[in-house]
């Protein structure tokens, strides 16, 4: 796999209710509804990402590769499912930043090698649809580049590093020797 | 100035280890049950092919959700691991073993201070006996097969302090009980919880299991409780060899500290349809049951059905109601003919099962129907959970009062 940058920097999607803040304690049935559990393959879950959530269910069509999802607290709370991180691996989406992942979602995230970082001020940013948004994963921080402000986020642990620079927990487990 | 937990990461690490770090942990065991075992077969096949395991004398299979299989699928699946198993040179417990969890114990291979992962969200429950136990998902768990080690992020650690004495027939059940009652699903999420005080040090072995079994109910990360040394004989047993206990240093820090009286503690129930729902078996008492389950790596101990049988007493099973019996592993079961226990609760009415996780994953026995009421010794009552009934989670002498009665009764009425 080609070197995997430490910033990331693309239009942001900051997932909001009806009153334009942001949603909390979106659950992995409203990402990626059980009806949809059958599907083993990746590429053919990015068209139900949301498919659950009121209001996003046509965000499949809308998001384009490399966009960034900003996300509220908790998000991801809730089952196991792998699917639920993978639907947007499917669809392009660079990496999402929250306020506060599920513990088991932040694991299948980093697991899969897909950017997420924990960012508590991330409301102080001021998001708009389409902000480009710039998230560095090494120094663990996320900006709103458009309108030139910047909060501290978690940044990546070793572990974390190490998996996504390996491509996804697999790959890093190829390269033991045996 | 360590905790245990962190005292055991970082007996299993080279990274640093504190509360909130990431670190690689190197894994004693790592198992697979038949529930997800398949899954991490397929992962280790696809991801890995023609590849070994780490090692395969810590690695193993654990059936005990649908034991023997009850259909075609299920049974392909244990074949597939045993396949899988029999490539690898990696010892299967297959479908007569019980409970892995509970077996990985008996056999010595969870000790105190040792670090195990199995497709098992109660894995935690080797807490009871001061070893870190995770339970994870099927990629997870390949992963660990391939590469003997995980990565987790070290838990901050809380200690509750349980002051006071409870007596028969209150038993550890009903304090788990009051665990989740105090603290909720979710106010020790992502917690290591040690406990202390004469009444956690009081606790038996089987005791023990039955309170750290509850510890995912509350969304801790696990209930670590410091063995003492009969609890350290029975693993050195177990081992075959001197095991010693990882203990936390005077000066460790704790994110909190929660003290609980267990003077006066009451027997519990929690209803559906969470296992927060906790109320005293008074006050639920008189709802007429079904059914009562007896067994689940919470109470499918010996002491456990001893319990059981002191309520019954020689009497039977009330008219109507139908009760199981599913020992926590073979070694149970082979105590409970031994010692005529089995034929005691045969001679009352109940059906007595060959070990294994009994109806929580709606594999073995005891799935209640629409409408049916059980009582169960196990530790989740979520809707769809042991069937399609309503789940009342107590403890065995509160079950067999029930079933004793034909519906929920306190069993300080009846022993």
């Amino acid at each position: 796999m080609a070197a995997r940058p430490f910033v990331l920097e693309g239009p942001v999607w900051p997932i909001v209710g009806a009153l334009g803040t942001f949603l909390s304690d979106v659950d992995t049935d409203q990402i990626y509804h059980n009806a949809r559990l059958a599907v083993t393959d990746v590429d053919e879950m990015g068209q139900y990402a949301f498919g659950n959530l009121a209001g996003w269910e046509d965000f499949p069509k809308k998001v384009k590769p490399g966009d960034i999802l900003a996300v509220g607290g908790n998000f991801g709370a809730g089952s196991s499912r792998q699917h639920a991180v993978d639907c947007f691996r499917a669809l392009g989406v660079a990496g999402v930043v929250g306020a506060s992942f599920g513990s088991i979602y932040k694991r299948n995230a980093i697991n899969a090698g897909w950017p997420l970082l924990e960012c508590p001020r991330l409301v102080d940013l001021g998001l708009s649809p389409g902000d480009v948004l710039k998230m560095n994963l090494e120094k663990g921080e996320v900006a709103n580049v458009t309108k030139g402000k910047a909060v501290p986020a978690r940044p990546f642990s070793r572990v974390q590093l190490d998996i996504y620079f390996a491509g996804d927990l697999f790959a890093y487990g190829a390269k033991f020797g045996g | 100035m360590a905790t245990i937990v962190e005292k055991i990461i970082a007996a299993h690490s080279a990274d640093d280890v504190y509360a909130g770090a990431t670190v690689w942990l190197e894994l004693d065991v790592r198992a697979a049950r038949d529930f997800g075992g398949a899954s991490v077969v397929k992962n280790f096949e696809k991801h890995y092919p023609g590849q070994k395991v780490a090692d395969a004398a810590k690695t193993f299979f654990t059936f005990d959700c649908v034991v023997p299989a009850k259909d075609i699928p299920y049974a392909n699946n244990q074949q597939l691991c045993r396949e899988f198993a029999a490539r690898q040179g990696v010892k299967v417990f297959d479908v007569d073993a019980g409970i892995g969890s509970h077996v990985l114990m008996e056999e010595g291979l969870a000790r105190p201070g040792r670090t195990v992962v199995n497709t098992d969200s109660h894995m935690n429950i080797v807490g009871a006996i001061g070893c870190l136990g995770q339970g994870m998902g099927d990629v997870d768990v390949a992963f660990a097969f391939r590469a003997g080690r995980t990565w987790l992020e070290v838990p901050p650690s809380v200690k509750v302090v349980l002051n006071g004495k409870f007596k028969w027939p209150t038993t550890a059940k009903d304090l788990a009980l009051a665990l989740l009652r105090g603290f909720g699903s979710s106010r020790l999420l992502g917690k290591a919880v040690e406990l202390y005080g004469p009444a956690a040090e009081r606790l038996s072995l089987e005791e023990r299991i039955t309170v750290a079994s509850m510890a995912t109910e509350m969304g801790a990360v696990g209930i670590i409780i410091p063995p003492t040394e009969e609890v350290l004989e029975w693993c050195g047993g177990a081992a075959g060899a001197e095991v010693e206990g990882v203990y936390a240093d005077e000066d460790a820090s704790y994110e909190a500290t929660y003290e609980l009286d267990v003077d006066g503690l009451e027997p519990l129930v929690a209803c559906p349809p969470s296992p927060a729902n906790v109320k005293s078996a008074s006050e639920v008492a008189g709802r007429e049951i079904g059914s009562a389950f007896f067994g689940s790596c919470t109470n499918g101990r010996l002491e456990d059905f001893r319990a059981a049988a002191r309520v019954m007493s020689g009497r039977p099973v009330a008219d109507g109601a139908v009760a199981y019996a599913v020992p926590a592993t073979r070694r149970v079961y082979g105590a409970m003919l031994a010692e005529g226990l089995a034929a005691e609760l045969f001679a009352a009415g109940f059906v007595v099962s060959n070990a294994g996780c009994g109806g929580c994953a709606q594999g073995q026995i005891g799935m209640t129907a629409e409408g049916e009421v059980q009582v169960s010794t196990s530790n989740r009552n979520f809707p769809g959970k042991q069937g399609a009934g309503e789940t009342y989670l107590c403890s065995p002498a509160t079950a067999a009062a029930s079933a004793l009665m034909g519906s929920v009764t306190d069993p300080r009425e009846v022993a």
